[in-house]
């Protein structure tokens, strides 16, 4: 059982050494002018929903667990990130073109309403990510204001 | 979710029924309705310049209705990747400068719609969505690069909960791709898009 010990401190060792790859973070202390709610100016309470619901995975900034520190998992969660903001990116909202923003909203407001966004897979460990009844519909009613 | 679910197939059923004996009066009803109304009513033309340049999209759109019409989420999915391509080679450069940056925003999203659809090999409802959004952007880019053959974009009011929505047929023969074979007679043409 000799080598059964030596793979264990093989894999330990590679996750150690994991730990000290530098990663790329996925944050920025400024809501830039091309932001969603500046593009429209969006209510307060909106806001907070964006933010608590969406903004983790679709914005460049994240509100990161502890856990996202640990590798691999900080990995996938940049990856997770990364092609969240490939397909909404709310920092970036003001720079889509025109016929762009009215599609990305026509999505959002369909994928709200279904209950896949935001994700169950994520909600399930995000737990305040949760839409309620009130804000899903506050969220839905608000976004077909600005879909024409 | 199951409850959900078996209210979506009363809900359907019951417009399904609707729709039989209510069909010609659909969009004349009451007034909480007055958007479908309105699009449903209209019954308009427009021209287009003969042109072969968006050939190869409409080829691949057309063929992927057909896919939808028959419930075949796996062929919508590889047509999906054939209009993707499509749109890849569309040379915007040999349309008119004023046109080339609406063209280029409507290939970008057009283009999202495809990956959607391809992507989602066995979710025809989500396929469906995509192919309804990306209906409006291959009108859109038809009108400006002209089209090869006569098209109508049919209206069907009962689509998304009533919302209703519309798609692009080579036949004014009513064969419904955004609910296939539950509702294959829902829509009336809307306009008709006829070369020059």
């Amino acid at each position: 059982m000799k080598w059964l010990k030596w793979i264990g401190i093989g894999v330990l060792a590679v996750l150690v050494g994991l730990q000290f790859i530098p990663t790329r973070t996925n944050q920025s202390t400024t809501v830039p002018p091309t932001d969603f709610v500046k593009t429209y100016n969006v209510p307060e309470d909106v806001k907070s929903i964006l933010a608590v619901s969406c903004y983790n995975c679709h914005s460049n900034n994240t509100n990161y667990p502890w856990y996202s520190r640990v590798q691999p998992v900080g990995w996938y969660l940049e990856n997770h990130i990364n092609k969240g903001k490939e397909d909404l990116n709310f920092s970036e909202f003001g720079d889509y073109s025109a016929r762009m923003q009215q599609n990305k909203l026509k999505s959002m407001i369909s994928q709200v309403e279904d209950g896949e966004m935001p994700l169950p897979s994520y909600t399930f460990i995000h737990r305040e990510a949760r839409l309620s009844e009130n804000s899903k519909k506050r969220l839905v009613d608000y976004l077909k204001t600005l879909n024409e | 979710m199951k409850k959900t679910m078996i209210m979506l197939v009363l809900a359907l059923v019951s417009w399904g029924a609707n729709a039989q004996h209510d069909h010609s009066k659909m969009g004349h009803s009451t007034e909480g309705h007055s958007k479908m109304a309105n699009k449903s009513m209209e019954q308009s033309n427009v021209d287009v310049e003969r042109s072969k340049s968006a050939s190869a999209i409409i080829d691949n759109y057309l063929a992927l209705k057909d896919a939808l019409v028959a419930d075949n989420s796996k062929k919508a999915a590889s047509s999906g990747k054939m209009i993707f391509d499509a749109f890849e080679e569309f040379d915007i450069s040999s349309q008119p400068k004023s046109q080339q940056k609406e063209l280029g925003e409507i290939i970008e999203v057009a283009r999202e719609h495809a990956e959607h659809i391809t992507e989602n090999n066995g979710n025809i409802e989500h396929q469906r969505e995509h192919f309804e959004m990306l209906s409006t952007d291959v009108k859109d880019l038809i009108i400006i690069t002209g089209s090869d053959r006569n098209l109508y974009q049919i209206f069907c009011p009962m689509y998304n909960n009533n919302e209703g929505g519309s798609w692009l047929s080579a036949s004014s023969e009513i064969k419904n791709p955004l609910f296939g074979s539950k509702m294959l007679k829902c829509g009336s043409v809307q306009q008709n898009i006829t070369v020059k």
